[in-house]
């Protein structure tokens, strides 16, 4: 399977801009986002009816996140405790080929040929799948979205609707294709062909993987939502339930989670609940007839720290992965997720991704927004992500001798002509001396001014210097008429 | 120093200077716009969970194996997995008697040792519940030894008895009233209709990989 072209055969470009060139060019992928966004936006709208309930649960959210966040550590070790005295193991990782490794260690202490898997973005952080692959072991995705993506050798482009660039008539084809069955556009069908081919799946796989929605420390438990059921599957049916997530995801308390679900269900998908709230405290108890005999708990930072480390930064951990915020974004639903080229896209991918694989890596992301607003003004947790982009483009302009750097990559945009620049600008706006001066010139060479000034020229025309300024009509205006207001 | 040690040290020296913030929960944000009145409360469970494609029947503390009996004899299906020691077990299969129409089948021994049968030869499931929540349309159920996990899950039918006056307003009280905090079990699970999913074009359907089908059997017992 992993020799066959993918459909359509569509290879990506290397950086965001032609990504973004490619995506804004393709009518058909701009229709698939275009309809399922304004879908997804709607059923938000009517499951907050009520505005103040919605504000005042926004912040019971913000609230909750930003008091476990100030007592991380603690609430960790808390959560550690809990769980290693109810018998799930805990392990500890900084980096993804920790994480890996420590996947790759259970699994090959229990001699494991076949992984199931249910959505877990911070697999997706991982490569796991690839990883456990290149080691001999099959990892599959369970989650219908997530499994059409694998079987098109794709990355999820939406975190949680993950095959939503694809419509009915593509997955059709895939599934011919790759499945071996007859071709039908019947959305029931294929589902039914999905369950059909998954069923067996969990029936055989040696280990669960999954991923943690809430990590509550006062009990030591891990809930999961989801709609499929798979989730439960990989959780239960499997001698071996792994379970990856980042440092951020504990809660103090397990009342918090009851204002954070509903914040979660309603802006992710516009429903009062999902269809499952799977809640794991341990594993199978002797006396138990199922669920698996070991749980593990596996706690990445991979980056989440240096977020953590400043004050305003810190507030990207917030994130409870909605994905409402690429839901009412211009900018993602013109160019889809696959533009963004990394794990999470959208607005709450240009404020984190930084953080996991360094500024540098992504230098684009911090300006790919035209600072509209929506993803600040519907985050259910009320994460300022225009405010945070506005710090990310500081912090990728800072010059690289800047003392006490505060991310990795920083400073990847920074151009000692542009910044040279910006200081002439600065002085000639805060000297009036230099101001009129400049003014006196620039309308007075107005003809000399170019028709092209770049990408601006494209669709406006080029700015053109007024025959006289402000300053210059007003005096005469005064001279004239006398002081009068 | 290990992953751990690393990562603790490094978010302890970030928080240095700082102190935790104070826990301001709002209860009355999360209960009071979600409770209803005792005649509502079961309007509104039932108008959820229709809404997501559960099939709710308010029925009897005598009648209800009659309801199930014919509603599996609709759906021929004959056999069921139930808990032959549980109360509504031992109704059931007193209801049932002798008559071959109805099999009733247990999960009295490991998952391995019936994994293939469970998967392949079980097609339904009556399992009872702890309550369910009104403000969500949703059951609660901790799994027990007699009605282990996989019993809501796999079976491509699951039914669920519900006492109507276990019906609670929300999730924060259910916790509170059962006194969640106080311990978990292995695994605590709300049900809130038969599988589903949207990931192809937004288009709902149900049967994803858990039930097709869920029937609520509200028993009225006041």
């Amino acid at each position: 399977m992993n020799t066959q072209a993918r459909i359509p055969a569509v290879e990506l470009p290397s950086d965001f801009r032609s990504r973004a060139h490619q995506a804004l060019g393709d009518a058909q992928l701009r229709g698939n986002f275009r309809k399922a966004m304004d879908s997804l936006m709607a059923k938000r709208a009517s499951a907050f009816a009520d505005a103040d309930e919605r504000e005042q649960l926004r912040a019971l959210g913000n609230a909750i996140r930003a008091r476990a966040l100030s007592k991380l550590p603690q609430l960790l070790e808390q959560l550690e405790t809990n769980l290693t005295r109810q018998g799930v193991q805990v392990h500890w990782a900084e980096t993804v080929e920790q994480a890996n490794a420590i996947v790759l260690n259970i699994a090959q202490a229990h001699q494991a040929k076949r992984v199931v898997k249910g959505k877990s973005m911070v697999s997706e952080e991982m490569e796991m799948n690839d990883f456990l692959a290149a080691r001999g072991l099959e990892c599959l995705e369970a989650d219908m979205g997530e499994f059409i993506v694998q079987l098109d050798h794709e990355k999820p482009s939406h975190i949680i609707v993950p095959a939503i660039h694809k419509n009915a008539r593509q997955v059709a084809a895939l599934f011919q294709q790759r499945l071996a069955v007859e071709y039908t556009e019947d959305v029931d069908q294929l589902i039914q062909i999905g369950r059909r081919v998954l069923r067996q799946k969990f029936f055989e796989a040696d280990i669960g993987v999954s991923g943690v929605n809430f990590a509550v420390a006062e009990t030591g438990t891990l809930l999961l939502v989801e709609n499929e059921g798979n989730g439960r599957m990989v959780t239960s049916v499997p001698k071996v339930h792994i379970a990856v997530t980042g440092i951020e995801k504990v809660v103090e308390n397990l009342r918090d989670v009851v204002p954070l679900l509903s914040l979660l269900t309603r802006s992710a998908l516009g429903i009062p609940i999902t269809t499952y709230v799977n809640m794991i405290s341990s594993p199978r108890k002797p006396h138990e007839q199922d669920g698996p005999e070991e749980v593990h708990l596996v706690l990445l930072d991979n980056g989440r720290s240096q977020a953590f480390a400043d004050g305003e930064l810190r507030q990207t951990l917030n994130c409870i992965r909605c994905g409402a915020c690429m839901n009412h974004c211009p900018v993602y639903t013109r160019v889809g997720g696959h533009t963004y080229g990394e794990v999470y896209p959208g607005p709450i991918g240009k404020i984190i991704t930084p953080h996991l694989v360094g500024l540098a890596k992504v230098p684009d992301h911090p300006s790919a927004s035209s600072l509209c607003g929506a993803c600040g003004e519907v985050c259910p947790v009320k994460i300022p992500i225009p405010a945070l982009l506005r710090r990310l483009r500081e912090e990728n302009v800072k010059a690289p001798d800047t003392p006490h750097p505060v991310m990795r990559g920083q400073g990847s945009k920074y151009s000692r002509k542009e910044r040279l620049l910006w200081n002439a600008w600065a002085r000639l706006n805060s000297s009036p001396a230099l101001y009129r001066a400049f003014l006196r010139l620039a309308t007075r060479l107005r003809g000399l001014t170019p028709g092209n000034v770049g990408p601006w020229s494209q669709n406006h025309s080029a700015p053109k210097p007024a025959p006289r300024s402000l300053h210059e009509r007003a005096r005469e205006h005064f001279a004239t008429r006398g002081n009068r207001p | 120093m290990s992953a751990r040690d690393n990562i603790l040290a490094k978010l302890r020296h970030s928080l240095q200077g700082t102190t935790p913030l104070a826990d301001h929960y709002d209860e009355a944000l999360v209960t009071e716009p979600w409770t209803y009145a005792t005649s509502e409360r079961l309007a509104r469970l039932k108008t959820l969970m229709e809404a997501v494609h559960t099939e709710v029947h308010v029925t009897q503390a005598a009648t209800w194996p009659a309801l199930l009996t014919e509603l599996l004899a609709q759906r021929s299906i004959s056999s069921l997995l139930v808990a032959p020691g549980s109360e509504h077990g031992q109704q059931l299969a007193a209801y049932l008697g002798e008559g071959p129409s109805l099999q009733l089948k247990a999960y009295d021994r490991p998952v391995e040792q019936w994994k293939q049968e469970l998967f392949d030869n079980t097609p339904a499931s009556l399992t009872s519940t702890l309550g369910a929540i009104a403000a969500t349309g949703s059951l609660v159920l901790w799994p027990t030894r007699e009605e282990p996990r996989l019993m809501s899950l796999v079976p491509p039918l699951h039914v669920a008895l519900l006492k109507a006056s276990q019906v609670y307003d929300n999730f924060y009280s259910v916790q509170r009233q059962q006194g969640w905090a106080s311990g978990m079990p292995t695994n605590a699970l709300l049900i809130s209709g038969p599988s589903k999913t949207a990931d192809i074009e937004q288009v709902l359907a149900y049967g994803a990989h858990g039930p097709k089908d869920l029937i609520v059997l509200i028993v009225e017992d006041q």
